[in-house]
């Protein structure tokens, strides 16, 4: 038996410490579009002050995307399984905020700011409550019986989004209803020149919180290692003993939790709730996954901002073309990296 | 036989299969005499027009195995293509001739670029992206309302002979009024039935054949030499076409086109629907499924009042079963046919007959 | 002769991928604390059993049988119905090195071993003293510690393969081609390497083409073909027989130095 030379703490903290040869190059081109997008939407805007606030209202609006889509993006990419229900979480997530905003009417009429942050993280801990526990019934009825079709998973779940949206106008009724902006998050707050709407605020940091948050769990944890590890080779990941099945059900609930955080934030967004919510952000989010390289939460991110940016400036200077826009970055965006701007190697 | 010659040789291979779709033709072809009422001719002209564009479809997902949902586009083609001619030149058969050609035209060439797109990416890629293209085109439609009529359509006059108000007996007859609407109808029920025996020809072609080659494994059919490009592009071009023939005769029918009416993401859950609970690759499934659906659609929310009533006072019970909520309980049936009956009620049946 | 405790046995494993018969009645034994080779031409099953031992392929007929417990084969289903998993397999203490190396690329270097040691929660849980000793092995495994593995060369990613299987005490390793596409020096810095692996006296199933390599590591050896092991017995045996070796792999010994 060999004898290992015996090991040095220093010897070791110089393999796996800042002395090591530095990082290889992050790819930093694609993070770079957000910059760029902004940039050249500002001679084209005009003003600072309105460009300021179009920057501001497409970032928070690229966050809740962001928060929406991080789910969608990771179950796809872990679990190769496309939800086209997604949609359903979202839906309630805007739905329970409805009950949540209507049950604690006193704390949201107020004008005073506690109250009604407090309200509003009712409404988002609910919806990303029930977004999770309907996500695990979901996975359990709808997507498990057909792990690895692609076609049938498809189908099926688009048949759990219809079941969803009756389900929700079972509850809720059909009817739109309305989600007026608490008290104290309407108006806005003057950045210099720029008017920055308050809710707006709030938005962007819950998506920095959850970006924060999704970042440290995939990147520090063991929990996220087996994630990032099995979303490029699942098979290997079991071959070195983990059981990697039973960490699918904790994502696609973590994921579908995700969903109902940013339908909550969706619909406070849109102040109005309909059953369809959730399909209309869906093609939202599956462009933004699509730019960003199905699997990757980096490129969900930059493709979320990016969607968020470029809808409010092409909102702005011609608003019929919004959807038209978003679909041109992904073409364009598909012409330079036909896998999206972060592929996932070993896909 | 002539009469397997003009099935192209896919019979229904199920006694029961042939007597449900003797007995749809046959309904349909004798609808304004056996089903008094606008309504049900009403009914009767739709089933017709979906039976079209779901075979179409069949064509694409069951047959060459592609799943786009960007296929409610060119049905809005077509029927815009009436609309738009009709508006813009006239009422008369040249202006429905050059709307109906200049939409084929469009679709030809929108099918080409999508279909060719389709071979870069893969599958899912594909579905999702055809999902983005078919909501972008829908909200082009409504936006550009000095051409389509936006948000609110385009109502239009067809030509003379099918008007409702031109009459061509005093009397009725047989209970059937003889009128432009009756000829209308018998326009549109040949031609789909025309349509429909050329699409079970083209899938019974060699053609056909290779396509489901290509559908269970497409890279042996590229060993074998076939090159599934070519083979997949005409397929989507194809199908394309014939869900433009359905859009200029639903237009043909309702005089009326807007964005919800054909480009509608619930007309493209209703195509797929029908194809999937009716059966995939099989042509027959369009038939069936499209008569279940329609009917469906306007008939089991009257059922499903009298169950209403019975529950109503039962607060979650009495929402669940709502006429209102007939969707819910076809979308249940979706997802149980694809755990269940992976291959339709037309695949069900045929399996029967194994056994 | 005493012989070794067989640590893993198959006897008469068939394996089914989809249509295709694979594996037509495998049998052979591997001892305990030895280098066993696994040789034959391309297409001869040496995969497709590794991966069947391993879980990732279902044996429809046969057993395979590690340390006393059934893991594969019909008969191994067993309380639940169903054949050990490959994770469970794994966690009996088999690690498996594949043909592509299975290395995660967007991982770096640090995270793919910390991923192998299931013991260890984070990096600073992992074993100074064997990281040592592998880096001391594989020296390019320290110089790239924070890189992404998918910027390693070839030859460096077989090393952090390799070196994942070993990173913690494994009671069986299986090791499918390492040499393959290799440049003939990092061949030899590869069987240096499991040289010590094998002083360490742990058990290695090596399935490899490289006959010199085969040679110098195998304690004993068993032969493929066709699905079927047409010859087993002591490495020397074969070594010393070049009949035998044109025979059965066609090939001399003096066509691989």
């Amino acid at each position: 038996m060999t004898d290992a030379p015996t090991a040095t703490a220093s010897s070791v903290a110089a393999a796996t410490g800042a002395e090591a040869l530095p990082k290889s190059r992050f790819d930093t081109l694609p993070l770079l579009l957000t910059a760029i997008v902004a940039l050249a939407a500002w001679p084209a805007v005009g003003s600072t002050s309105t460009w300021l606030t179009l920057t501001f209202a497409g970032l928070a609006m690229g966050m809740i995307v962001f928060i929406a889509a991080s789910g969608l993006t990771l179950v796809f990419g872990l679990m190769d399984v496309l939800n086209f229900g997604h949609s359903v979480f979202i839906a309630l997530g805007a739905y329970v905020t409805t009950s949540v905003f209507a049950a604690t009417l006193g704390w949201t009429s107020v004008a005073s700011l506690a109250p009604t942050l407090a309200a509003v993280f009712v409404a988002m801990l609910a919806a990303m409550l029930l977004g999770g526990v309907v996500g695990l019934g979901f996975e359990r009825v709808i997507v498990r019986p057909v792990y690895g079709q692609h076609l049938k998973q498809i189908l099926v779940t688009i048949g759990g989004a219809i079941i969803g949206e009756e389900l929700i106008k079972v509850v809720w009724g059909p009817a739109q209803i309305p989600l007026p902006l608490p008290e104290a998050l309407r108006g806005s707050v003057l950045v210099g020149d720029a008017a920055v709407e308050k809710f707006r605020l709030v938005a962007v940091v819950v998506g920095l919180v959850v970006l924060i948050a999704l970042l440290y769990t995939l990147n520090r944890t063991k929990i996220g290692l087996l994630i990032r590890a099995g979303v490029q080779d699942r098979e290997m990941v079991e071959s070195l003993g983990y059981r990697i099945r039973r960490l699918f059900v904790g994502v696609f609930a973590a994921g579908s939790a995700l969903a109902g955080l940013g339908g909550s934030l969706w619909g406070m967004n849109q102040q109005i709730v309909v059953p369809q919510i959730g399909g209309q952000v869906n093609v939202l989010l599956f462009i933004v996954i699509i730019i960003g390289g199905l699997g990757s939460t980096l490129g969900c991110l930059v493709g979320a901002l990016v969607i968020g940016l470029m809808t409010n400036y092409v909102g702005f200077l011609a608003p019929k073309l919004t959807m038209f826009s978003s679909i041109g970055l992904m073409v364009a965006v598909l012409v330079w990296r036909p896998q999206g701007l972060y592929p996932v190697t070993n896909r | 036989m002539l009469l397997d010659r003009l099935f192209s040789h896919d019979r229904p291979r199920n006694r029961w299969l042939a007597v449900v779709l003797v007995a749809i033709v046959v309904a349909l072809a004798l609808t304004p005499f056996i089903f008094p009422g606008t309504k049900a001719l009403n009914v009767a002209a739709k089933v017709i027009v979906f039976i079209v564009l779901a075979a179409s479809f069949d064509l694409l997902l069951g047959y060459t195995g592609i799943v786009s949902f960007a296929h409610t586009m060119f049905f809005g083609i077509g029927a815009y293509g009436i609309a738009i001619a009709s508006t813009r030149i006239g009422p008369t058969w040249a202006a429905m001739a050059l709307g109906a050609l200049a939409a084929l035209l469009l679709s030809a060439v929108l099918s080409l670029l999508i279909g060719l797109f389709s071979l870069r990416v893969k599958a899912i890629f594909f579905a999702m992206i055809t999902l983005a293209v078919a909501s972008a085109f829908a909200t082009l439609a409504s936006q550009l309302s000095d051409f389509t009529g936006g948000e609110d359509g385009l109502t239009f006059k067809v030509p003379e002979a099918l008007r409702p108000g031109t009459e061509y007996a005093a009397e009725p007859f047989l209970g059937a009024s003889i009128d432009g609407r009756f000829v209308t109808y018998y326009l549109i029920f040949v031609v789909a039935l025309l349509l429909v025996l050329a699409l079970l020809r083209i899938v019974n072609s060699p053609f056909g054949r290779v396509l489901q080659a290509i559908r269970e494994n497409d890279f042996r059919a590229e060993a074998i030499g076939y090159r599934t490009v070519v083979y997949r592009t005409i397929a989507s071009v194809a199908s394309a076409l014939f869900a433009t023939l359905a859009g200029v005769l639903l237009a043909l029918w309702l005089r009326y086109n807007g964005p919800d009416t054909t480009l509608s993401f619930e007309i493209m859950l209703d195509v797929l629907l029908i194809v999937v609970i009716g059966g995939m690759g099989t042509m027959y499934g369009a038939v069936v499924g499209s008569v279940l659906l329609v009917l469906a659609q306007n008939y089991l929310q009257d059922v499903m009042k009298i169950a209403a009533s019975a529950v109503q006072d039962v607060p979650l019970l009495a929402q669940v079963v709502s006429p209102d909520r007939w969707l819910l309980w076809l979308g249940i049936l979706f997802v149980l046919s694809v755990y269940y009956f992976p291959s339709g009620v037309v695949g069900r049946l045929r399996a029967m007959r194994r056994n | 002769m005493s012989a070794s405790p067989s640590l893993l046995s198959l006897a008469g494993v068939h394996t089914h991928i989809g249509a295709y018969h694979i594996l037509h009645g495998v049998d052979f034994e591997v001892p305990s604390g030895q280098v066993t080779m696994l040789l034959g031409r391309n297409g001869a099953g040496k995969t497709t059993t590794l991966r069947t031992i391993m879980g990732l392929w279902s044996a429809s007929q046969g057993s395979v049988v590690f340390d006393g417990r059934r893991i594969g084969g019909p008969a191994a289903a067993g309380d639940s119905g169903q054949a050990p998993p490959t994770p469970e397999i794994a966690q009996l203490g088999i690690a498996y090195v594949p043909e592509n190396m299975g290395i995660f690329s967007d991982l770096t270097v640090r995270e793919n071993m910390l991923l192998a040691a299931r013991q260890a929660k984070r990096a600073a849980e992992l074993d100074t003293t064997r990281l040592e000793w592998l880096f001391g092995l594989f020296p390019a495994l320290r110089k790239f510690w924070l890189y992404p593995a998918g910027k390693l060369s070839g030859g460096q990613k077989q090393m952090l393969a390799i070196a994942r299987a070993m990173i913690e005490p494994r009671r069986l390793l299986l090791i499918d081609e390492p040499s393959k596409g290799l440049a003939p020096a990092i061949v030899q810095n590869l069987i240096a390497a499991l040289r010590e692996l094998k002083a360490t006296a742990t058990t290695v199933l090596l399935v490899e083409q490289n006959f010199a390599m085969a040679k110098s590591l195998g304690d004993s050896v068993a032969v493929m073909d066709d699905g079927r092991v047409v010859h087993r017995g002591p490495m020397a045996e074969l070594a010393g027989d070049e009949a035998l070796q044109h025979k059965l792999l066609g090939l001399s010994l003096a066509a691989h130095q």
